[in-house]
């Protein structure tokens, strides 16, 4: 190992050195090159043609909504979109394949180089899925089946393979990366990604190299995750595995890596000698593509607000912070409505209130029964105001708004009044007499507090806010407590 | 019946249209003529009394009744149209060419008893206007020949004299029309599959613009370059099938068809038309009876009012490298679907997938097929792609340059269509550099994409044959099959018409 010339000296730290390769099935009426429908779950072999079943004598012409879907991708992670690019044949035998080429994209894609939040987008291009194997038998493997049977439904769909540069410095980092595109291509509505019913799929290249280094370690490629979490514990092990490797002495080889998220196993699908020789060359059935201006304009007028263009604007203009501004650009319709909600609520509440109440007591208020329906962004919004302006307290807004989710009632105001859960003011003295009998009723509770155990005082807080029914403001029902006990 | 058989398509389209002649007498004439041949070169005639259902898992059965019309690409076959300008013609169809419910093997044993779910195009163009499906025809295995020696189903025998090939690879074709035994046929030409065996069969083989005629439905060997086009008995029948062949097709992406469509010839004369003769021909391997009709042909084209110019095509001498690197490079591609796992032969492995892949290919094709494939596959590996077909296509590049350059001054370039007259069976087959050579006139014009028609120029002697017929080749500018027609049809005028 080159980085490590002394081995009584201190083992450097291994960085991670992880890039993404996303396959994206669009969600086209039809196939990439032909005109049957694309399926998920249907009987095998009933959404097949002459055409996607290889049969001599047939061409592929390409989908045009395709290549609109794959322009909307390629604007959406800021890639230059390339004005001519062209399809290759990719060569490879296996029955899943049943032209025995892969109709891609090589070294002219129809997107190149891009961003997406801090990652740099190599490339993303067009090309088609490929059919599904099942092998008969119990491990379900190709190893010990005793038949393999293929379905040609999948078979042609269209992808966009999004391939990052190896920017992630992390499994977890990587994991919530891949969340953001996920998002991103979601709001889109060019793909359902689905990653469980394989409508998106993650593949990982990872390597390790001194913290410093600026050159890439030999990379292992980590196939076909299935969640999330599979990618981060995916990752994360093959990352365990190299820091062992390496730290041993040992040098990570290049290979095809497969995840078995049961048994935390990583096994290897090929070596690098292993590797097809895939003889791309140029696809003499297909024309370049070369989107007009129009397409071009449609694809861009198209693009909603991003995830990533949310959150940024959420954190500068709103102070929302970053984990609450991604929360909510995450979800584009909960976005608009908290937008909404900023905008009735004026200046009376901070948009970082506004957001807590969203994200927070508003999902659970949702959560907490299926006939629950969000209110209008009004009543919230007048909600909030009255919290704000202690009119109500919070735990009694909490009680507000159960009934707003619950009975469709609309008038805050009103509610607050029927339900006696105007706040308990401080200087009429029935609060201050509440906390003097609380403080009665529980001396041993008193005493802790005055012998300084500050958590003590929540036994008396509790007790206050039982008799008053949530009215009281905590904020004021401490300061009373500490008041009465001379603290 | 004789003079039913010796009407040329368009005359005996025009008299069915009068009512002079009924479509069922003349297809009959022609069904039984087909029936008689001593040629090989039917593979399935139309008087076969089996199914025409498609077989739509391959296993050799029909579908039920009724699946046929499910697909979007036809119900069966050939089903004529009652009129159009083809209306009662029946017409011989290479086996290259899918036809529904109908056997095609494009000559390879890989797809013995392959019946297709659709129809090609082409074939669906010409039912369309009428025309019906006499049979089809033998061919080089895939189209990689230029002898018909490579079909699995045996050679096809040149009416001229049974001792010697009629050319390839679609040599069938060729041969029925020039013994008879079709009033037309349907071929296709990647570096002279339709002129080289029109030539050596004495009758005109048209080769069009690469995209002027839709390729969906033909099975593929090297897609930049296969055209289909059509051969018949002279220049006339030509244009008529071109007219009916030629459009862009929505299946196939890279078919632009032909703008204006085309007309029959009606040209007389030459006079203002500039023929370019490549310098380079003075150096090239020409039998020398070839080269003495070419002579004559040129001394007829100068009496006609046709300027003889003399042009370089500096190139085309390397064409037959390129195409030997660029054909056989899609080829080992197109060809890699025949794997056994969807339809036609399938040899079982003992031990796994690869030991089935490998047998049912090295049962299912013919000697020269597996070179090309090996020849394709290295020339596109990792390491050797740049040495080979990219240096190939830069080749091509020139060619089509050199062309460019020479209609800058000329309309047509004129050349003989195959440096020698046909040739014994099996004279060639252990050699094939030498079967390659063939093609050497005719591939220049398959690498610029640009059309070239192949008409009878005369005859010559060969050893042990008196007579055999020699193919003179016009090639003019890419969609110039218009003028292209009209000028081979002034030359035919006085060059006479000719039948084995």
């Amino acid at each position: 190992m080159p980085w490590r010339t002394c081995w009584g000296c201190p083992v450097p730290e291994l960085e991670a050195v992880i890039g993404l390769e996303i396959h994206v099935q669009l969600a086209t009426k039809t196939k990439m090159f032909c005109g049957c429908e694309p399926s998920f779950g249907d009987e095998p072999n009933t959404h097949t043609c002459p055409i996607c079943l290889a049969h001599p004598g047939v061409l592929p012409v390409p989908n045009e909504e395709a290549i609109r879907y794959a322009l909307k991708i390629g604007m959406a992670l800021g890639c230059e979109i390339a004005p001519r690019s062209i399809f290759h044949r990719k060569n490879y035998f296996y029955p899943d394949n049943p032209k025995a080429y892969q109709i891609s994209q090589y070294d002219i894609p129809i997107c190149g180089e891009g961003k997406l939040g801090d990652i740099r987008i190599t490339r993303a291009h067009l090309e088609e899925d490929a059919a599904k194997t099942i092998h008969v038998g119990e491990s379900g493997r190709i190893a010990a089946s005793t038949a393999s049977l293929v379905d040609f439904n999948r078979g042609g769909t269209p992808l966009v393979e999004i391939v990052t540069e190896p920017d992630l410095r992390g499994a977890a980092e990587a994991a919530e990366w891949a969340r953001l595109l996920r998002e991103t291509v979601r709001q889109l509505g060019v793909s359902d990604v689905n990653m469980e019913e394989g409508s998106l799929r993650i593949d990982a290249n990872v390597s390790v190299r001194p913290e410093g280094s600026t050159e890439l370690g030999v990379k292992t490629e980590l196939k076909n995750m299935n969640s999330f979490r599979f990618v981060q514990r995916g990752i994360e092990a093959e990352l365990e595995r190299q820091r062992e490797l390496i730290g041993a002495g040992g040098t990570v080889e290049q290979e095809t890596l497969h995840f078995d998220p049961v048994s935390g196993a990583l096994t290897s699908l090929r070596s690098k000698e292993e590797a097809h020789d895939y003889r791309y060359f140029p696809e003499p059935d297909l024309v370049a593509i070369v989107p007009t201006e129009a397409m071009l304009q449609e694809a861009r007028d198209s693009l909603p607000e991003l995830p990533a263009e949310r959150t940024a604007r959420y954190e500068s203009e709103l102070g929302l912070d970053e984990a609450q501004a991604r929360l909510l650009a995450g979800d584009p319709e909960q976005a608009t409505y908290f937008e909404a909600v900023v905008a009735a609520v004026g200046e009376s509440a901070e948009p970082r209130v506004v957001a807590n109440w969203v994200t927070g007591d508003l999902t659970a208020a949702l959560r907490a029964s299926e006939d629950a329906e969000r209110p209008e962004a009004k009543p919230l919004a007048d909600l909030i105001g009255a919290v704000a302006s202690k009119q109500v307290s919070h735990a009694g807004g909490k009680q507000v708004l159960a009934i707003l989710v619950a009975d469709g009632d609309a008038d805050v105001a009103e509610i607050i009044e029927r339900e006696g859960l105007a706040q308990m003011g401080g200087d009429d003295g029935e609060l201050a007499s509440i906390v003097a009998a609380a403080i009665e009723s529980d001396p041993a509770a008193a005493e802790q507090i005055r012998s300084g155990n500050g958590k003590a005082i929540g036994a008396i807080v509790g007790t206050v806010m039982r008799k008053t029914k949530g009215r009281a403001d905590g904020g004021e029902v401490n300061r009373l407590i500490r008041e009465q006990l001379g603290l | 019946m004789a003079d039913l058989l010796d009407l040329t398509v368009a005359e005996a389209a025009a008299k069915i249209a009068a009512g002079e002649i009924s479509a069922d007498e003349y297809g009959s004439a022609w069904r039984a003529a087909a029936a008689t041949d001593d040629l090989n070169a039917y593979l399935w005639r139309a008087e076969h009394s089996e199914s025409l259902e498609p077989d739509w898992n391959g296993d050799g059965e029909s579908a039920p009744a009724g699946e046929g019309d499910a697909t979007p690409y036809g119900s069966n076959a050939p089903a004529p149209a009652e009129s159009g300008p083809l209306a009662g013609v029946p017409i011989a169809i290479k086996d290259i060419f899918t036809t529904q419910g109908i056997p095609t093997t494009a000559g390879s044993r890989i797809l013995e008893g392959y019946r297709p779910p659709y129809t090609a195009t082409a074939v669906r163009k010409l039912t369309a206007a009428g025309a019906h499906v006499l049979g089809k025809t033998n061919m080089d295995e895939f189209a990689m020949g230029s002898s018909n020696e490579n079909s699995a189903y045996g050679p096809v025998l040149n009416p001229w004299d049974r001792g010697r090939v009629p050319g390839g690879s679609s040599g069938g074709s060729a041969a029925a029309v020039a013994g008879g035994l079709a009033p037309a046929a349907l071929g296709t030409d990647t570096g002279g599959s339709i002129r080289q065996p029109a030539a050596l069969c004495g009758i005109v083989g048209l080769k069009p613009t690469y995209g002027a005629i839709s390729r969906f439905g033909m099975i593929a060997f090297a897609s930049s370059l296969d055209q289909c086009g059509p051969f018949t008995r002279d220049v006339t029948d030509a244009a008529l099938l071109l007219g009916v062949l030629q459009g862009k097709d929505p299946l196939d992406s890279t078919s632009v068809g032909i703008e204006g469509g085309i007309e029959l010839p009606s040209r007389e004369d030459l006079s203002g038309l500039k023929f370019g003769v490549p310098r380079e021909l003075g150096e090239s391997t020409l039998d020398a009876g070839v080269r003495t009709v070419f002579e004559a042909t040129v001394a007829k084209i100068e009496e006609l009012g046709g300027q003889i110019v003399e042009i370089g095509l500096p190139h085309a001498e390397h064409g037959i490298s390129a195409y030997y690197v660029i054909a056989p490079a899609e080829a080992s591609s197109n060809l890699a679907r025949f794997d056994g796992v969807r339809y036609g032969l399938r040899e079982a492995g003992d031990e796994d997938l690869i030991e089935m892949y490998e047998r049912t290919r090295s049962e299912g094709f013919g000697a020269e097929v597996k070179r090309r494939i090996m020849l394709g596959t290295y020339a596109l590996s990792s390491g050797y792609y740049d040495a080979y077909y990219g240096q190939a296509q830069k080749v091509r590049t020139r060619i089509a340059q050199d062309f460019d350059t020479a209609f800058a001054d000329v309309d047509f370039v004129i050349t003989p269509t195959s440096p020698s007259v046909a040739f014994e069976l099996g004279a060639k087959t252990d050699d094939p550099l030498a079967m390659y050579m063939n093609d050497f006139f005719t591939v220049p014009m398959s690498l610029a994409g640009i059309p070239a028609i192949s008409i009878p120029g005369g005859f010559a002697a060969a050893e042990g044959a008196s007579k055999l017929p020699v193919g003179f080749q016009i090639a003019a500018p890419a969609f110039g099959e218009q003028k292209l027609l009209e000028a081979a049809h002034a030359l035919e005028n006085v060059l006479g018409v000719s039948r084995a």
